[in-house]
């Protein structure tokens, strides 16, 4: 098991320091090693994690070598030729769990930003301390852009968020975790080869959740009454000038719509399971409210923006990967982990076989599928 | 189950996205209008070829639309304004939307009507006040849909249909326009 720093390596260095889990700790397992603390509905902190993977490496024993950075995997006649920043290793077979966000992706027309505004990605950021003073455009309300909008207008600046297609989740429903509902009503179990539109599924943006002490909905309304302006999704940079578009109303309606159904599955499953007792009435939350009128243009040259956060998403890494099984896009082509190389597999990407195929606890089932297919690769081969 | 049919051929369409694909050069299309001048501020513009999936492209016919100004512009209103224009292309394309995606979800549509408004402050224009734009402030779509689904499915149905349509996210978004003399 190669890691190129320390064990949990991103969970250390690539994210921000508030940030919590979007997982409830209960849900934070892995195979023998589970959450044992007393706050089961909590979210773990960055230093919880940290701790949690370490542990789990340690009791499970797992053959880390740390500080072994891989920079080039070529095919060789039997298996495959790893190079590494410790030397070379041929092996059979080769599993790659290097995830999907290993870079931040960022719009085209950062260039054309003027340079006295102050560009940062999530990986960049630790705090508001580190910006300037003054407004922040925070780009993409994904659970990154609206985590990172609340604590920049909590932090006293004010915020506007540049939000497009996005997806809108209460974080309680009826009394329980919203991702309760997701795993008991089987939503995260769907199976890759169950989704009606597949690629879709696994560009599906990271929904708008915060896991907070207070278990608080973080939605678009939650930011409004917080103060965060909220505008289109930007589309292009025309002499200095932000240009937001005008489907504003749309991408709220969308949400809005998604969300609804969403919650119907939910109260469809509870009453087929006959656990209306167990949990609270059903509910329903109001529509995204639409601003009066919506800024589709801002002046970046004017000195009113000082800082911009892009939240635009993240892709895979694969430059070091001299297999051609990269698609145009950028994405590994696979079918359910399955790469499109004898012996060649991955995990731990969006919807490699499950819904939850992304989540700690949710690579296990896929990583025993997956590890059945390498064992069956291996011994038809000896 | 019934058979659903709004007249459209979604299969065509379907099979179209899954050829395009994996041909993105033929996916690029070049829409064309030829423009000449009447008099005062009445001028006909005139459509039938188009280039896509790789050629020359041609409509049944030739159509010609007229556009003028009103008469409480001083005009003759031998046709309706260039801006109405843009009205027209908003509500067919996200007519055309809506029963598109209904095709495709299995819903029958038994009607659908919409009225568009869109609201222009002409100070803009005329050049009366520098602070207003010229195009539309706002835009404001409203459909009446008659069809075998719930409230919620026709709200999906409108929503999708924005989605995916070529003049909302014309209008909507900024695009590069290039105006040269010849």
């Amino acid at each position: 098991m190669l890691e190129r720093g320390e064990v949990a390596n991103s969970w250390r260095h690539e994210r921000w320091d508030s940030l919590r889990l979007l997982t409830p700790n209960w849900q934070s397992r892995l195979p023998g090693h589970r959450y044992d603390g007393p706050d089961p509905d909590g979210y773990m902190t960055m230093g919880e994690v940290i701790e949690f993977i370490e542990h789990f490496a340690a009791v499970s024993r797992s053959p880390v070598r740390t500080g072994t950075n891989v920079t080039s995997v070529r095919r060789t006649d039997d298996g495959y030729r790893v190079t590494t920043s410790h030397g070379e290793i041929g092996c059979r077979a080769v599993a790659i769990a290097s995830g999907a966000c290993n870079q931040p992706t960022v719009p085209q027309f950062t260039d054309a930003v003027p340079a006295s505004v102050v560009q940062l990605t999530p990986f960049d950021y630790n705090g508001p301390a580190q910006l300037p003073d003054g407004a922040v455009l925070v780009v993409g309300a994904s659970a990154t852009g609206v985590q990172l909008a609340a604590e920049l207008k909590a932090s006293g600046r004010p915020v506007t968020l540049s939000v497009g297609e996005h997806v809108r989740l209460p974080r309680t429903y009826r009394g329980r975790d919203v991702l309760w509902w997701m795993d008991a009503a089987g939503v995260w179990d769907q199976r890759h080869d169950e989704v009606d539109d597949l690629t879709r599924a696994r560009r599906l943006p990271s929904p708008q959740l915060i896991g907070s002490p207070e278990r608080s909905t973080l939605d678009l309304n939650a930011l409004a009454a917080m103060g965060v302006e909220l505008v289109g999704r930007w589309a292009a940079v025309r002499d200095g000038r932000a240009l937001f578009s005008g489907g504003l109303r749309n991408v709220f309606s969308l949400a809005d719509l998604k969300m609804r159904r969403l919650l119907d599955t939910f109260d469809d499953w509870a009453r087929a399971h006959g656990c209306e007792a167990e949990v609270d009435p059903p509910e329903r939350f109001s529509s995204t409210h639409v601003p009066e009128s919506a800024r589709w243009q801002i002046d970046l040259r004017s000195g009113e923006i000082r800082a911009i956060v892009w939240a635009t998403g993240f892709r895979p890494d694969y430059r070091w990967l001299d297999v051609p099984v990269v698609d145009a896009k950028g994405r590994l082509r696979h079918e359910g982990g399955v790469v499109d190389s004898p012996g060649l597999y991955a995990l731990g990407l969006p919807v490699l076989r499950r819904r939850k195929s992304t989540f700690i606890y949710g690579v296990e089932d896929d990583a025993r599928e997956v590890i059945d297919h390498l064992a069956g690769y291996l011994a038809a081969r000896r | 189950m019934t058979t659903i049919d709004n007249g459209v051929n979604v299969q065509a369409l379907l099979d179209a996205r899954e050829v395009l694909k994996g041909a993105p050069e033929a996916a690029q299309f070049t829409w064309r209008a030829s423009s000449r001048w009447q008099n005062g501020v009445h001028s006909t513009t005139t459509i039938q070829n188009f280039f896509g999936l790789g050629q020359e492209q041609s409509h049944k016919r030739e159509t010609v639309f007229t556009a003028d100004h009103p008469e409480v512009f001083a005009a003759e209103d031998n046709g309706i304004t260039p801006i109405e224009y843009l009205l027209v292309g908003l509500a067919s394309c996200l007519t055309a939307g809506v029963a598109s995606v209904a095709q495709n979800r299995g819903i029958q549509l038994r009607s659908v009507e919409s009225t568009v408004e869109g609201d222009h402050d002409i100070r803009g224009i005329l050049g009366a006040d520098s602070d207003v734009r010229n195009g539309f402030n706002d835009i404001k779509v409203t459909f009446t849909i008659d069809a075998d689904a719930s409230q919620e499915d026709i709200e999906a149905l409108v929503a999708q249909s924005q989605k995916r349509s070529a003049v909302f996210d014309a209008l909507t978004n900024p695009t590069n326009v290039t105006v040269e003399v010849a």
